[in-house]
């Protein structure tokens, strides 16, 4: 294990910790609304200050980790499912199969990813669940290209063809003989993906195509914050630092991974 | 080489085609849309002006003919009339894109320069506190959300400093301006969604370069060179440098996607008057024509920046070529 990746795991299995125990890291109701105290800076009783209702920011922030880091995780296992069921079946079977899928990749590489996802929430509606799905159907291309490459690689090893002599199942062979030896460099991607679903949950927020309000997320608030820009600059400032250290956390923990499962690196040390 | 652009040209058209049946899909088969949120907002339409309506619009239709009918006047490069103002898709296109393409090519610019500047500046002092400072930087730019980099740089430099204005590409007064004034003028506007539109990039292509040049550098031919005592500087910057910047050259072209996806989020915070704006607004308001239009123009865009990119990559790298 190195720095990096020791770092990194800290970091985001805090921000889970946070998602999780929210309600007791709370002293506010993140709904609860006291225009008497709008838009107030930060001070010892809200620390990140207040939003045009009212709320308290930090309290909605730490609710916020909850859409945050669930999108994340939940965008990329699906993505990741897609990814390694079609970059497996690719490289394991070749030819015409191979070609078609590789093709329909490179289309799905050339749209636009954001616009793609626009489109994609704006007709099936902003919710939740939505946002998971829509980012996961467009993000497995990396981690299907990934496996593919892995796939290719392994099935040349004796071993496989040792299991197709002793006459085992095509699909035994592919999800149990091949597949665990292919995932570790899409752990890799896996964790950029987390990270990266994070910035378009939060990029889809902002433009109110996210979770809807009163449920927050760091997205949402930051609209707030661009509303509010010439007078509330803590709506901006603090989640945006949060989606920065969240993002942040992950790639490091993806770098880290990285360089633990790049052997090259090992022997320069 | 003719041979191998002619390849790459027919190959464009499969994938556009690829690209319009998904949009159409997402479009069509999609349980919310057009129809449904007239039926929201007027919840006392009858059924029967639902029928008329969707027969207005030519959505009656099953969907495969509905695409072929589009596919048909497209390859006349007709997109049809938007379902808002009754205008023309491309009259409403042709206006934005010389905004978009504007803003993305001084980005491209940026990226390309900058990022190869940092790279090799990196490479070449490895592990002194420039290229420590750099490695940071590049780190940090990979996990900054950039339009929260844009409102803070907004907050800044529009609000607090007042250096940048905040939004547009042209002041009130532009229309009295002479004609240098003028050009000063979008230059001044350009300044913030340029560096935002660029800085994702930047950070990943800047970090490729240093790794290409790293690796270019440990190569036998540049030991050779050392040897024979050709100064360092022709080393690096001419028989090194050239070397290096051919895998960045495709990065470049497969970062145009991102780019452009990018910049209806920067565009609509910066209330820029570009394409991407147009894609966020049609989106939203279920202007389907608009909606084809935008995604097959900015397809296009990405595809033809990919061929150029592979095109510089097989002049200058004959191996590419004869493969």
């Amino acid at each position: 294990m190195n720095r990096m990746m020791k770092i990194g795991m800290i970091a985001s299995g805090l921000l889970v910790v946070l998602a999780i125990f929210a309600p007791l890291l709370t002293t506010y109701d993140y709904k609860a609304q006291n225009i008497s105290e709008r838009l107030q800076q930060p001070s010892l009783k809200h620390i990140f200050g207040t939003d045009e209702f009212g709320r308290d920011v930090f309290s909605r922030m730490v609710y916020g980790t909850r859409i945050s880091i669930s999108v994340g995780i939940i965008a990329v296992l699906i993505a990741t499912f897609i990814g390694i069921s079609i970059g497996a079946i690719s490289g394991f079977y070749g030819g015409l199969i191979d070609n078609i899928i590789m093709r329909i990749v490179d289309i799905v590489l050339t749209i636009p990813t954001l616009f793609l996802i626009l489109m994609l929430i704006v007709f099936l509606g902003p919710s939740l669940i939505n946002i998971m799905v829509v980012i996961g159907l467009t993000s497995w291309t990396d981690i299907a290209r990934i496996i593919r490459a892995e796939v290719l690689s392994i099935k040349k090893i004796a071993y496989v063809d040792a299991a197709k002599v002793i006459g085992l199942k095509e699909s035994t062979i592919i999800f149990k003989h091949i597949i665990p030896n292919a995932l570790a460099p899409a752990f890799v991607y896996m964790t950029f993906g987390i990270s990266g679903a994070i910035l378009i949950e939060s990029g889809l927020s902002f433009l109110g195509l996210g979770v809807q309000p009163p449920v927050p997320s760091w997205g949402n608030i930051l609209t707030s914050g661009k509303d509010y820009i010439e007078t509330a600059w803590w709506l901006t400032a603090f989640p945006g630092l949060a989606i920065f250290v969240a993002v942040f956390s992950y790639n490091l923990l993806g770098e880290g991974l990285r360089d633990y499962f790049n052997p090259k690196l090992k022997r320069e040390k | 080489m003719k041979k191998y652009i002619l390849k790459r040209l027919l190959l464009i058209i499969p994938v556009l085609i690829g690209i319009t049946i998904i949009t159409f899909s997402i479009i069509h088969l999609t349980p919310g849309g057009f129809t449904v949120v007239n039926m929201q907002m007027n919840t006392k339409i009858s059924p029967d002006s639902i029928m008329r309506l969707k027969a207005l619009y030519g959505l009656d239709k099953p969907i495969p003919v509905q695409y072929f009918d589009w596919f048909g006047r497209f390859i006349r490069f007709d997109f049809g009339v938007s379902f808002i103002d009754n205008r023309p898709v491309i009259d409403k296109i042709l206006e934005r894109l010389p905004a978009t393409i504007l803003l993305n090519f001084c980005a491209l610019v940026v990226i390309f320069v900058f990022g190869i500047l940092i790279g090799v500046l990196s490479a070449v002092k490895r592990n002194t506190a420039f290229d420590k400072t750099m490695t940071i930087l590049t780190f940090i730019g990979y996990s900054v959300p950039a339009f929260w980099l844009a409102l803070l740089l907004m907050l800044v430099f529009g609000v607090q400093l007042k250096i940048f204005p905040i939004a547009g590409i042209v002041s009130m007064n532009f229309d009295s301006m002479n004609f240098t004034e003028k050009i000063f003028d979008i230059a001044w506007h350009l300044i913030l969604p340029v560096f935002i539109t660029a800085f994702g990039s930047l950070a990943y292509i800047s970090r490729y370069m240093k790794s290409s040049m790293i690796e270019v550098l440990s190569q036998y031919y540049i030991k050779a060179a050392y040897a024979k005592g050709m100064p360092e500087k022709t080393i690096i910057y001419k028989s090194a440098l050239k070397n290096s910047l051919l895998p960045v050259i495709t990065l470049l072209g497969l970062s145009l996607p991102g780019l452009i996806g990018g910049s209806f989020i920067f565009e609509t915070i910066f209330a820029w008057p570009g394409m991407g704006r147009l894609a966020y607004e049609s989106a939203i308001t279920f202007d389907y024509p608009v909606i084809m239009g935008v995604a097959t123009i900015a397809a296009f865009l990405t595809l033809l920046g990919n061929l150029i990119a592979d095109i510089t990559y097989a002049a200058i790298d004959p191996r590419i070529r004869y493969k």
